[in-house]
């Protein structure tokens, strides 16, 4: 895999846009079990980072992942921005610069461990984490663009029947029971723009 | 945001909100006065409720002490956020800042009481953690 500077640039504003249009779903499910802030805050953070733009894209992918990052945990504001920025300082990190799709698969996992860390927190707990750990299975072994993209999306809506153990939501205790996870939605958006940026690239 | 010079182990309040978390800065200025250093932070950077860790890391640096750093915080994110920005700071600063598990306003009264009479950073952290145990 390896994206040259229009390609990394189109990644940026995939992700970005991802979450910037869906801002108002995201509010409304936050609404709903937590703090009804993570939509305005992961469009703050990605703002910011479309606002790294043109620089960014002149940088490695390891190195525009830590950027993008470091400007989430900056921005982002909530639990989600240390959150989701670890994910992608961490995947820059592992991640070396002509990478093949196995060092993509060890890169995730290293990230996804670092977020466990960071919110120690499990699959399980109505997180993010319950979109990541089921994609990166599917990414290693060997799904394509479209089953990993599905797999985000229905990961995501199986968090709705969950108890939220971890984040604001699990305060409600039962009475989370029913909502989608805010956090694991924002996810599956990115995880989606992200492969179809990747398989473009992969197939032209 | 304000700071003390001592040898006692700093406090920074980290809440939601600007107004809790300058609020309970007031009472813990009122029960020790200007023996601790002292700083807090609250509101994400538009201004809005939330936290955000170029305000935690700016705190730090106002309430630092070489006794170390203990930091109040109040939901979810305000810990997360400073958990981070822990992480962030130089190497040699890292170990000496800590986040307490304790309610924001009592503990950093509590926590304050114990560093104006000297406590180092584990037993600031203890009295905070203890009090509501």
């Amino acid at each position: 895999m390896s994206l040259d500077r229009a390609a990394r640039e189109k990644l940026v504003r995939a992700l970005a846009e991802s979450v910037i249009q869906h801002a108002d779903e995201l509010t409304s499910l936050d609404q709903a079990i937590g703090d009804g802030d993570h939509g305005l805050n992961m469009k703050r953070g990605f703002e910011a980072v479309l606002a790294t733009l043109p620089g960014l894209a002149d940088k490695s992918l390891p190195e525009m992942l830590k950027a993008i990052g470091m400007t989430l945990v900056m921005k982002v504001g909530g639990a989600s921005g240390p959150l989701v920025g670890t994910f992608f300082m961490e995947l820059g990190k592992a991640l070396p610069e002509q990478s093949i799709r196995a060092d993509l698969v060890a890169a995730t996992a290293k990230a996804i461990d670092a977020v466990k860390a960071r919110g120690r927190s499990e699959a399980g707990q109505k997180t993010l984490l319950d979109v990541l750990v089921p994609v990166q299975v599917v990414l290693a072994v060997g799904g394509d663009a479209k089953a990993i993209a599905a797999e985000a999306a229905q990961a995501a809506d199986r968090t709705t029947p969950m108890l939220a153990i971890r984040g604001r939501a699990s305060f409600l205790g039962e009475r989370s029971i029913g909502h989608m996870d805010p956090g694991s939605r924002s996810a599956s958006l990115l995880i989606s723009a992200a492969v179809k940026v990747l398989e473009f690239e992969a197939s032209s | 945001m304000n700071s003390s010079n001592s040898g006692n182990v700093g406090i920074v309040i980290v809440s939601h909100s600007p107004k809790i978390a300058e609020g309970a800065a007031d009472m813990v200025r009122q029960m020790v006065g200007s023996a601790v250093p002292l700083a807090w932070t609250g509101g994400d950077i538009d201004g809005g409720l939330g936290t955000n860790v170029a305000g935690i890391l700016e705190a730090i640096e106002t309430a630092w002490s070489p006794a170390g750093v203990a930091v109040l915080v109040d939901l979810g994110g305000a810990e997360t956020n400073s958990e981070m920005a822990v992480e962030m700071l130089p190497e040699d600063r890292r170990a000496r800042v800590v986040v307490c598990n304790a309610p924001v306003v009592e503990g950093a009264v509590i926590a304050a009481t114990e560093s104006s009479g000297g406590s180092p950073l584990a037993a600031v952290k203890r009295s905070a953690e203890e009090f509501y145990a």
